[in-house]
């Protein structure tokens, strides 16, 4: 997660890098221009439809107690992290955001230009944006990280409009039974997946970087008895034996 | 007199409702009014961003309001849409032909530019894991190029789904001479090795129609298929890149215990091929990246009625049916995809090969369906419904599982399917000549945790329910679940070539022996923990290879379903298994005695089965085939390796 995260961010969202190989293999009826302007308004419109099933404007309130909306200053234009806690939580909560400052960590100054990270209060009656303050102090949070409280009823919305819920309504009302993925996402994009809080962190900050640089190459992984061939032998993935925890995409 | 899209008698104020339905979706089309402004002027939409469930806008919508009258019409859709999910526009059913695939063509070898190359060509473009093993293993057996060569585009593609709606934007694939979704089917042959070229031009990202990752890595489910044509999750790749695919098409068995040509018992014949990209592979089927890979062999299954076992011949009584449901904008009438879900997604339309509700001119004679789930979270039970003769049990044939003949055929009233799970079954049209009949899925599903169980639901315990809320049982009456496809019959009488498995005493393949002792007994346990979908409290991560299987060995595997109420469709790539034991019983069922490729874990089961590990190195998965469940990570990696190790919980 060194050279190739750190790259330049590819000024606007969506503009991809020209990768190796040949995009002369895509036939010209499939890359024609009129294809292009369709897809833009259809993109525009989708876009919308996404804006208005998932993102409703509301009015939140940051750990410096500064008021923001939900689409327009958080998620409009931006790669983000999403995940709901709250700061009394002793279960899953510490884990994951513990897991979350190693990820803010490998993302490095990335984290507050092309990403954004939110946490979302599940108890916004008692984490008051001074609790969420100290609970970011605590766990050594950076800037590009914002934790959000509000109205109970606004934020019981989005948790439900993002999907952080279970069909078991008797689970779904134990919060301490509260959902511990990571929503990643590019909203221009219409990018979004998800990730286990208690995956390893090396593996969450992967998944947000593919967000940021979409069409990037990550090379495969060889299998450990396949012998060496000369265009990939300086590959170094095949190096690290099955099972090492440690090896990772550089 | 008024008539549904089912033909049936309706109401007059149900039939006005379907038509301010239908209206007030053509004006929202016809005057581009999608945008919130113009919602807001029509008072289509509140300020909060919600659509009004203004009468008309979705025929559905009021009849889901009101769960206390049950939609009893045949073809009624009983689906509880969670959330924020609206329902669909309505479509007219059976006015449109069944989408037949057409078979993919080969090109010359020497026509791809870049020429293949046994190592992977990553300077010109190829992503892929390692050097072809089979051409490396025996070059005589499996020349390289092979004799057969594909190459196919996947990129966007316009269809129609249904005509009541507009023209669709999704993903599929072209071999050069056509461009469809499901893609073109391959017709393979054992002993004769193919290579595909994949080539993925999906449009750029930025023009993907709200969902879908244009990165790409296609499975062949099922195949027997070295580790670097398999199609593994992690070995995607962006669009320009290139990944040539080698399918021996060889059987089990042909480097290890059945040296030199493999066993005959492990013969497949339905396998199909889908977009596997972690984390989006939901996403990107539904957007339509799969097709059919029907494996034929000389002997027994020849695709030629009057040869070997005498199944109807392919391809004009042999028919691949893949079966989805989706979801479309009720406003755009645009294919839809929850973006935000962890559990499960259903569709209120039910599409065949492509299209919602076909119908099928058949003759008064015996077919060969291949049936195949693709997901992404419903499981089927098919019935064959003659709606003029509801209380009639219409039994047809289940001659193989995933895709694999059975020992002998067997009768059945109703065969279950979960994701990914094919099933081959034999109908015989004679008794129906001149007649109409459906198949017709009775399985209640109102979420993504899999069927009801099969008493029924317990009120109030989860978020929906369906029309059918107190009714003791997971399926419902004959003509009250879902017709997802009618079949015309002829009534003119033609001579049918095919074995009949009524009278003849047909049998297939033998199951191989499963009598050895495995060399390690490992044991899975599919949890959730937090809403985080867990194999043995781990989590997918492509860096991270949980357990080396040993090349050639025989090992059982456990399947613990530590998800209470949830059932998973499990899926293990290389080499299929057979189910030992179900919570320590054999397998009650007839057709689950049978080779599979996806085993449906059941609530609060314990499924032991048995594997042999054969012939290729390389690394593969086992995951969880509800695609939203297998994209937030209920997946893990392993290795074939010459020597294996001895986790027993991997």
């Amino acid at each position: 997660m060194t050279n190739r995260s750190r790259r330049e961010f590819l000024g606007a969202l969506g503009v991809a890098p020209v990768v190796a190989g040949g995009l002369s293999m895509i036939p010209a009826s499939v890359t024609g221009a009129p294809v292009a302007s369709a897809a833009d308004r259809a993109q525009e419109q989708a876009r919308e439809a996404a804006r208005l099933r998932y993102f409703p404007n509301l009015t939140l309130h940051t750990q410096d107690d500064k008021k923001v909306r939900f689409y327009d200053d958080l998620i409009k234009g931006k790669v983000v992290t999403i995940n709901f806690f709250y700061a009394k939580c002793d279960d899953v909560c510490p884990i994951v955001t513990s897991n979350l400052v190693k990820v803010q960590e490998l993302l490095g100054d990335q984290v507050g230009r092309q990403v954004f990270m939110y946490s979302f209060s599940l108890k916004p009656a008692e984490d008051t944006p001074r609790a969420l303050k100290e609970y970011a102090k605590m766990h050594g949070v950076k800037p590009g990280w914002t934790f959000l409280t509000g109205k109970p009823e606004d934020l019981e919305r989005l948790r439900r409009t993002l999907g952080f819920t279970t069909p078991d309504l008797r689970a779904d009302k134990d919060v301490t039974n509260h959902i511990g993925n990571i929503r990643y996402g590019n909203e221009p994009l219409m990018l979004w997946g998800a990730t286990p809080g208690m995956a390893s962190p090396e593996w969450i900050a992967e998944s947000i970087e593919w967000m940021i640089r979409p069409d990037a190459i990550r090379l495969p992984h060889r299998h450990p008895a396949d012998r060496p061939d000369n265009s990939r032998s300086e590959h170094k993935h095949h190096e690290h034996p099955p099972g090492d925890r440690a090896s990772h995409v550089g | 007199m008024y008539r549904n899209v089912f033909g049936e008698k309706v109401s007059r104020r149900r039939y006005k409702e379907m038509l301010n339905a239908a209206k007030n979706r053509r004006e929202l089309i016809a005057a581009g009014l999608t945008g919130r402004r113009d919602l807001l002027k029509m008072g289509l939409l509140t300020a909060s961003g919600m659509l009004v469930a203004k009468g008309g806008l979705s025929a559905r919508a009021q009849v889901a309001a009101t769960p206390s009258t049950p939609q009893t019409s045949p073809g009624s859709f009983n689906v509880c849409q969670p959330g924020n999910q609206a329902a669909s526009p309505p479509t007219r059913a059976f006015i449109e032909p069944l989408p037949i695939m057409p078979l993919a063509r080969t090109v010359p070898a020497s026509s791809l530019s870049p020429a293949p190359t046994i190592a992977p060509n990553t300077a010109g473009g190829e992503v892929r894991a390692a050097s072809h093993q089979a051409p490396l293993l025996n070059s005589g057996m499996f020349p390289f190029p092979p004799p057969r060569v594909y190459q196919v585009h996947q990129h966007a593609i316009q269809v129609s789904q249904s005509p009541d709606l507009p023209i669709q934007t999704i993903w599929g694939f072209d071999d050069g001479f056509h461009a469809t979704s499901p893609g073109p089917t391959y017709q393979a042959n054992y002993g004769i090795s193919q290579l595909v070229r994949n080539i993925n031009a999906l449009p750029p990202v930025n023009q993907n129609g709200g969902f879908g990752m244009p990165s790409v890595t296609t499975h062949l489910h099922n195949g027997h298929t070295p580790s670097e044509s398999d199609g593994n999750p992690c070995d995607f790749y962006p669009r320009g890149n290139f990944c040539d695919q080698y399918y021996p098409n060889v059987l089990a068995g042909f480097n290890s215990d059945h040296f030199p040509t493999g066993d005959i018992n492990e013969s497949l014949s339905t396998l199909w091929y889908h977009d596997h990209r972690v984390d989006f592979t939901a996403q990107n089927t539904y957007k339509g990246l799969l097709g059919f890979y029907c494996l034929f062999n000389e002997f027994d299954d020849t695709g030629d009625e009057s040869t070997g076992f005498h199944l109807p011949s392919f391809p004009q009584f042999d028919i691949p049916l893949a079966f989805a449901d989706k979801v479309y904008d009720p406003s755009s009438g645009l294919l839809a995809f929850d973006l935000f879900n962890l559990d499960g997604i259903l569709g209120d339309k039910f599409l065949v090969n492509g299209r919602i509700q076909p119908f099928f001119e058949v003759q008064p004679r015996r077919y060969r369906f291949r049936l195949l789930d693709t997901g992404p979270s419903r499981f089927y039970q098919f019935f064959l419904t003659d709606l003029t003769n509801m209380g009639a049990q219409n039994p047809f044939f289940v001659i193989a599982n995933d895709g694999n003949l059975l020992p002998a055929p067997v009768r059945v009233n109703s065969v279950r399917i979960g994701v990914a799970e094919r099933v081959d079954i034999i109908i015989d049209f004679k008794n129906f000549a001149g007649k109409t009949v459906y198949l017709e899925n009775r399985l209640r599903q109102i979420n993504g945790m899999g069927p009801v169980p099969p008493q029924g639901l317990v009120p109030g315990q989860v978020e929906c329910s369906d029309a059918f809320g107190n009714l003791l049982s997971d399926t419902v009456p004959a003509g009250q679940g879902n017709l997802l496809l009618q079949f015309r019959v002829s009534g003119t009488p033609v001579t049918d070539g095919s074995a009949d498995p009524n009278i003849d005493h047909i049998t297939y393949y033998q199951l191989p022996d499963t009598t050895a002792t495995p060399r390690v007994t490992r044991t899975f346990r599919f949890d959730r923990l937090n809403g985080q979908w867990s194999i043995n409290g781990q989590f997918m991560d492509c860096n991270h290879f949980r357990f080396r299987v040993q090349q050639n060995s025989v090992e059982n595997w456990i399947l613990f379903n530590a998800t209470g109420d949830w059932t998973h469709p499990i899926h293990i790539h290389l080499e299929e298994h057979q189910i030992l034991s179900r919570n320590r019983v054999p397998p009650p069922l007839a057709v689950e005695r049978s080779r599979k490729d996806v085993t449906q874990l059941h609530q609060n089961e314990r499924v032991l089965l048995f594997f042999r590990f054969r012939d290729w190195l390389g690394k593969y998965p086992i995951h969880c085939h509800n695609v939203i469940h297998e994209d937030h990570a209920m997946m893990g990696l392993w290795n074939v390796e010459p020597h294996g190790d001895t986790v027993l919980v991997p």
